[in-house]
């Protein structure tokens, strides 16, 4: 049984892991040898590997391409922005609705749940339309303002704050004078760092990766972030494989990397939260 | 400052009872927010699906005109019956798939892990856009790695038309390896819900593999399971950028790859008509609505029973 548990994930593990490897190899490879094999190509050096055909001439050229560059910045920019406004106003009123009270805490409560249901499909056109009456529509803003108060941040927020912010240490603070705005920054903030770093990367993930909103608001090409360029790069050059898969590397490495890097944050930490070990 | 704590007490929840302003600072960008692109566009689209547009700008009563018409639409018709098949092809083949993952994945002597876990879950932070551009290079039909390794293997068609005339399968399987490893890890959560000694005392009863899963382990997973199971049919009811690339913007030969979102998408930025696009997104939404309120009712009989 645990043989069978076993050669079943492994050949999960490796039908996930191909198309990887085969993105990869198609990046370093001319057309030429994109055609003629399957992964790299043949005949030669170390391992019968012809390690002298690949090349970096895929990177130089996407690199060429108008606006690709420029995409590049954008979606660094556009995530980034978006991912440290989002997690501020999201950090902020879910420690709100969560530790103080007030007047109409009920009523906003409410108001998260109910927009946390809503399917995104529905606001599509409506949306397109509310920042067409705002003049919001190819600009940097146009996309950033409306992403940076997702209800489901909020709620994450209150949960995390009721479980991890002592109601004791905010009255505590205010009685040692400090007020509400400068409590939340010196004290709430630093208590709710597991969340803020799982949120930033979740974010910025989410806005890198979105499509369907640039694609609507965006209009001229130079404002274009990377996903809606590579779509643009493929209808373009839709034969050129080595040239899509280098734009596509370039698009999923930062990704990778940042996940790397906040790994220990973020998967360890997402699964230790879910799954005990 | 805290010299008479006794005086400040009262005096700090009378002065936060008399400067209710900082919740509602703390809150602005939210409420800012929410209201102008969430209930302002929420409201707004009851009323733009009585019309029809000509782009933002202009438009003309309808009434009700869109939801009759929509009735009548073969296009609609067309791109809710293969939202329906996508929606039911991922759920049926990917879940459990995702489940046998994390069954096997749950034993303790298993070596490698965290490997495994984080390799399988890594597809999903790949966005769409991209597994389409990593994906229509893949079922491409001579030089794609799925046809090629099929030929060379056993002796597959190396012309077989993946993107026209199985459009379908290529999304489900598409859609499989970006997420059945991110449904594995809701079911390896659910999973240590499982009693273990409910299970050993089932194997001492001599239960098989199958009794064993059937009555202890389905059981405790269930709640998770309904959750992902609604979880997935909303994700799936979504699906619009992947038909997108790999069928470049089109629905593809006979529309065989028109989803709903890239119908509402269509007749609003490409015709647009953001009135019927609105009039499609309700329909996605009261469908997606009683998805919901079936899973409400599956996991509270499940509760009583």
């Amino acid at each position: 049984m645990t043989a069978l548990s076993y050669a079943f994930v492994l050949i999960a593990t490796l039908l996930i892991l191909t198309p990887f490897v085969w993105l990869i190899i198609a990046s370093f490879k001319t057309n030429e040898d994109f055609f003629t094999s399957t992964f790299l190509p043949t005949n030669g050096g170390i391992f019968d590997i012809a390690w002298d055909r690949l090349t970096f001439r895929n990177y130089v050229e996407v690199f060429n391409q108008p606006n690709f560059a420029r995409a590049l910045l954008n979606s660094v920019m556009l995530s980034s922005v978006t991912a440290v406004l989002a997690t501020l106003a999201c950090a902020m009123a879910g420690y709100t609705l969560a530790l103080l009270s007030f007047r109409g805490r009920t009523a906003v409560t409410w108001l998260v749940l109910a927009a946390l249901i809503i399917p995104p499909p529905l606001l599509i056109a409506p949306g397109f339309q509310v920042l067409f009456e705002l003049g919001l529509l190819d600009s940097l803003w146009g996309l950033i303002l409306p992403a940076i108060t997702p209800a489901f941040g909020v709620y994450l927020f209150r949960q995390s704050a009721i479980s991890s912010v002592p109601k004791e240490l905010i009255e505590a603070a205010r009685l040692d004078g400090c007020g509400e705005i400068r409590t939340f920054f010196t004290i709430v903030l630093p208590l709710l760092r597991p969340t803020v770093s799982a949120f930033v990367m979740i974010t910025f993930l989410g806005t890198w990766n979105n499509f369907l909103t640039p694609q609507i608001v965006m209009q001229s090409p130079g404002g274009f972030p990377l996903s809606v360029a590579i779509a643009q790069l493929k209808n373009t050059y839709y034969q050129d494989y080595g040239l899509l898969m280098a734009g596509t590397m370039v698009s999923i490495a930062p990704v990778a990397a940042l996940f790397l890097i906040m790994q220990r944050d973020f998967v360890s930490g997402l699964t230790r939260g879910a799954v005990k070990g | 400052m805290s010299s008479a704590p006794v005086a400040t007490r009262s005096h700090a929840s009378s002065r936060s009872a008399s400067l209710p302003v900082a919740p509602w600072l703390l809150m602005a960008p939210f409420l800012f927010g929410v209201i102008l692109f969430t209930l302002v566009p929420l409201l707004s689209s009851v009323h733009l699906s009585t019309r029809q547009t000509f782009g933002p700008e202009f438009s003309t009563n309808v009434g009700t005109g869109n939801f009759q018409f929509l009735a009548s639409d073969p296009l609609f018709w067309t791109a809710l019956r293969n939202t329906v098949i996508f929606t039911l092809g991922s759920v049926l083949i990917q879940l459990p798939l995702s489940l046998l993952l994390a069954l096997a994945l749950n034993r303790p002597n298993l070596r490698g892990r965290t490997f495994f876990r984080v390799s399988l879950f890594s597809p999903v932070l790949v966005g769409v856009v991209f597994v389409g551009m990593i994906f229509a290079v893949i079922f491409d039909k001579r030089t794609g790695l799925i046809n090629r390794a099929l030929h060379a293997t056993i002796g597959w068609d190396i012309d077989f038309p993946w993107l026209e005339s199985y459009i379908m399968p290529s999304l489900v399987i598409a859609t499989t390896w970006q997420y059945v490893g991110f449904n594995m890890v809701y079911f390896l959560a659910a999973l240590q819900n499982v009693s273990a000694e409910l299970g050993e005392a089932a194997m001492l009863d001599g239960a098989n593999a199958w009794n064993r899963f059937r009555h202890v382990i389905l059981p405790a997973i269930m709640p998770v399971g309904t959750f992902v199971v609604l979880l997935s049919i909303i994700g799936s009811f979504q699906l619009f950028e992947l038909p997108y690339i790999l069928l470049n913007g089109t629905g593809g030969p006979q529309n065989r790859g028109l989803t709903l979102v890239m119908y509402l998408y269509q007749t609003g930025f490409q015709t647009g008509d953001l009135g019927y696009a609105s009039a499609i997104g309700w329909v996605m939404a009261l469908i997606l609505g009683a998805c919901a309120i079936g899973q409400r009712i599956i996991s509270k009989r499940g509760e009583r029973a």
